[in-house]
């Protein structure tokens, strides 16, 4: 079932740097938002406080009206699950292996993955197209087949909700409009770091702008992708247009810093 | 000539050109074959998991027999196995021996053989569960200060004459200085959030030298030349003298230990992944450390009280055990207990008969085989 996030005030200060500063967002079940920002705006900071990697030191994360860091762990990763930036490993775990993971939240001490597990995890490869890859080592694979076997990992936990920081940095264009396609038509609710504003504006219900730490724009893209906001936040001289055939507002970043011509 | 051929065969093969078709001229000819990528990325064929538990329970068999049966009286594995039989069940077998290789059997070779095995299964799974829970292959008991940690609690009780805990005290200060050492090398690499190999090794390097420095230091001093000596021999790790009496303790905390390392292999297994990972499939990593660490040092603690530290162990057979059962703990744990196990009795075999009647303190040999592994792990590592 999707959830609701509902951010209230979250801030995240550390080494005297405040890196997220009263953050208030509320994502309604079902709905697709891109995060998005100059590099350093706090935006995996911000994921991080949904998905317990890092306690907000002020405000509350919500979800379905349930702050995630007084519920148990366990029980949070049943209704949200996580896709970030991979880390690398020394240990050769099977692709396998690491979508299986997706299943610990349910499974107690001792207890082995029975019919139904296997039965997701099948599916959660077989969706992101790397059932070829089940039994090679997820250390040798490329920057692409890693993000997506991660996708499935975060599929096999069966979550209402989702958190992907950057999911298509390393994919293809093909493969980019697959995940995000495929995120979609899951009817989760999601909260997806973007660095591709033409991606998040196709893909995305609503596009919410970080800088500094603090959300500047928040709104359906036509309302959000503005020449201005492109030029404040990101210091950059482009043209927004509704793409002619979908009417999505499409960016074209002019060269040189705005305002200035580099020659 | 035939070479060229084959590459050229090779690329037509790979572009599904007919065997006979021109190639391009830009055709490109491995000049060096390179393996082709899928071979790369699959992983060997593993025998089936239970053949390899049986096989490596046959080793077991096979070690600890010969563990029982070679000595300054040789016995035949048959005698072995009639004895210890007749022991447990005595209708069974008709003694036809000596009662004096009984003797020997039951109470100087059966109590060495398996408290080698106890430790040698310890150290082992201690060392696997340290290194998924540091995510660092060059992760061991010795490496990371523990085993030194533990002796200078238990040297500390030896020549305090401290019986507190009558025959606890031992262990309880070995477990102590484990668990101290271990969090002190934890931390110092952890320092800044972030713990690179190189810290942690070189954390655990330095505080595993002041340790033994600070063993060695208090046994010179105790003004005993006598028990000296059988300190600095106990420090370099041996079973000579091992009598039933010291199996009780080892045995119960490496039970212990490796039953509920298995019961929390899936939190061992999140870690593989990472510390974000795993907090975000619901694992609390900081707390599940803290625990798993106590864990390890009690079963560290209670081994080192009894055999001295010895090294490498914990280093080498996770890494053939993965090998062997790939990285899931489920499978890799029960595979390394048993691997530690006979590699410890063969170890100490090695070590009563390669100089005998002398005996090279199993230490020395385990360091013998064990300090090239890790140069080889490291420079694996570095080629990555």
């Amino acid at each position: 079932m999707p959830g609701r996030i509902r951010l209230e005030g979250v801030g995240v200060r550390a080494g005297g740097r405040d890196l997220v500063r009263e953050v208030s967002l509320e994502v309604a079940p079902g709905e697709v938002v891109a995060l998005c920002g100059p590099n350093g705006a706090g935006k995996s900071t911000l994921l991080r406080t949904l998905y317990r990697a890092r306690r907000p030191t002020s405000g509350r994360v919500l979800l379905d009206g349930e702050d995630v860091w007084r519920m148990g762990g366990r029980r949070l990763a049943r209704r949200l699950a996580a896709v970030m930036q991979e880390t690398p490993g020394e240990f050769d775990l099977s692709v396998y292996e690491v979508v299986a993971m997706g299943r610990s939240p349910y499974k107690r001490a001792f207890q082995g993955d029975d019919a139904e597990d296997r039965g997701i995890v099948t599916a959660a490869l077989t969706a992101l197209d790397v059932t070829a890859l089940e039994r090679a080592p997820f250390d040798r694979l490329s920057g692409g087949e890693k993000q997506r076997v991660l996708i499935a990992r975060a599929l096999a936990q069966q979550a209402g909700t989702m958190v992907l920081d950057e999911p298509t940095n390393h994919l293809d264009l093909r493969h980019q409009l697959d995940v995000l396609g495929l995120v979609r038509g899951l009817g989760v609710t999601a909260v997806v770091a973007l660095h591709d504003l033409n991606v998040a504006a196709v893909f995305c219900d609503r596009i919410c702008v970080m800088a500094a730490g603090r959300v500047v724009a928040d709104g359906p893209p036509a309302q959000v992708l503005t020449a201005a906001l492109l030029a404040e936040v990101y210091e950059v001289d482009a043209e927004v247009s509704p793409h002619p055939r979908t009417g999505v507002p499409q960016i074209s970043v002019l060269p040189g810093p705005a305002g200035k011509s580099p020659w | 000539m035939t070479g060229l051929r084959a590459r050229a065969t090779a690329a037509r093969r790979r572009a599904r050109l007919p065997f006979n078709a021109r190639l391009p001229l830009n055709a490109r000819l491995p000049l060096n074959a390179r393996r082709p990528r899928e071979a790369r990325r699959t992983r060997r064929t593993r025998l089936p998991y239970g053949v390899l538990l049986a096989l490596l329970g046959a080793a077991l068999l096979a070690a600890a027999t010969a563990g029982i049966a070679a000595g300054s009286v040789g016995l035949a594995a048959g005698d072995v196995w009639r004895i210890v039989l007749h022991r447990i069940v005595p209708a069974l077998v008709e003694p036809t021996w000596p009662p004096v290789r009984e003797t020997i059997v039951m109470d100087v070779r059966v109590p060495r053989v398996l408290l080698c095995g106890i430790v040698g299964a310890g150290l082992s799974v201690c060392g696997m569960a340290l290194q998924a829970l540091v995510r660092n292959p060059l992760a061991d008991p010795m490496l990371l200060g523990v085993s030194s940690g533990a002796s200078v609690g238990a040297v500390l009780v030896l020549v305090l004459h401290v019986s507190l805990f009558g025959a606890f005290s031992l262990p309880l200060a070995a477990f102590a200085g484990a668990l101290a050492a271990l969090s002190t090398v934890y931390f110092l690499a952890r320092s800044g959030g972030r713990m690179t190999t190189v810290r942690l090794v070189l954390a655990g390097v330095a505080t595993a030298e002041v340790l033994s420095a600070v063993a060695s230091y208090l046994i010179v001093t105790s003004g005993e030349p006598r028990k000296a000596e059988s300190a600095m021999r106990w420090m370099l790790g041996g079973f000579g003298g091992t009598t039933w009496e010291l199996v009780p303790i080892p045995a119960a905390a490496v039970l212990l230990g490796t039953v509920a390392l298995l019961g929390v292999a899936r939190p061992l297994n999140l870690l593989l992944a990472g510390e974000e990972a795993a907090a975000s499939m619901g694992l609390n990593a900081h707390r599940f450390r803290a625990w798993s660490f106590v864990l390890v040092a009690l079963v560290i603690g209670a081994i080192v009280a009894v055999s001295g530290s010895i090294g490498f162990v914990g280093l080498m057979l996770p890494h053939v055990a993965r090998l062997l059962a790939g990285a899931d703990h489920r499978r890799a744990l029960p595979v390394v207990a048993l691997l530690g196990a006979a590699f410890l009795i063969a170890a100490d075999l090695a070590a009563r008969t390669v100089i005998a009647p002398e005996e090279v303190p199993i230490g020395v040999l385990t360091a013998l085989v064990g300090g090239p592994f890790f140069l080889w792990l490291m420079r694996r590592k570095a080629s990555r």
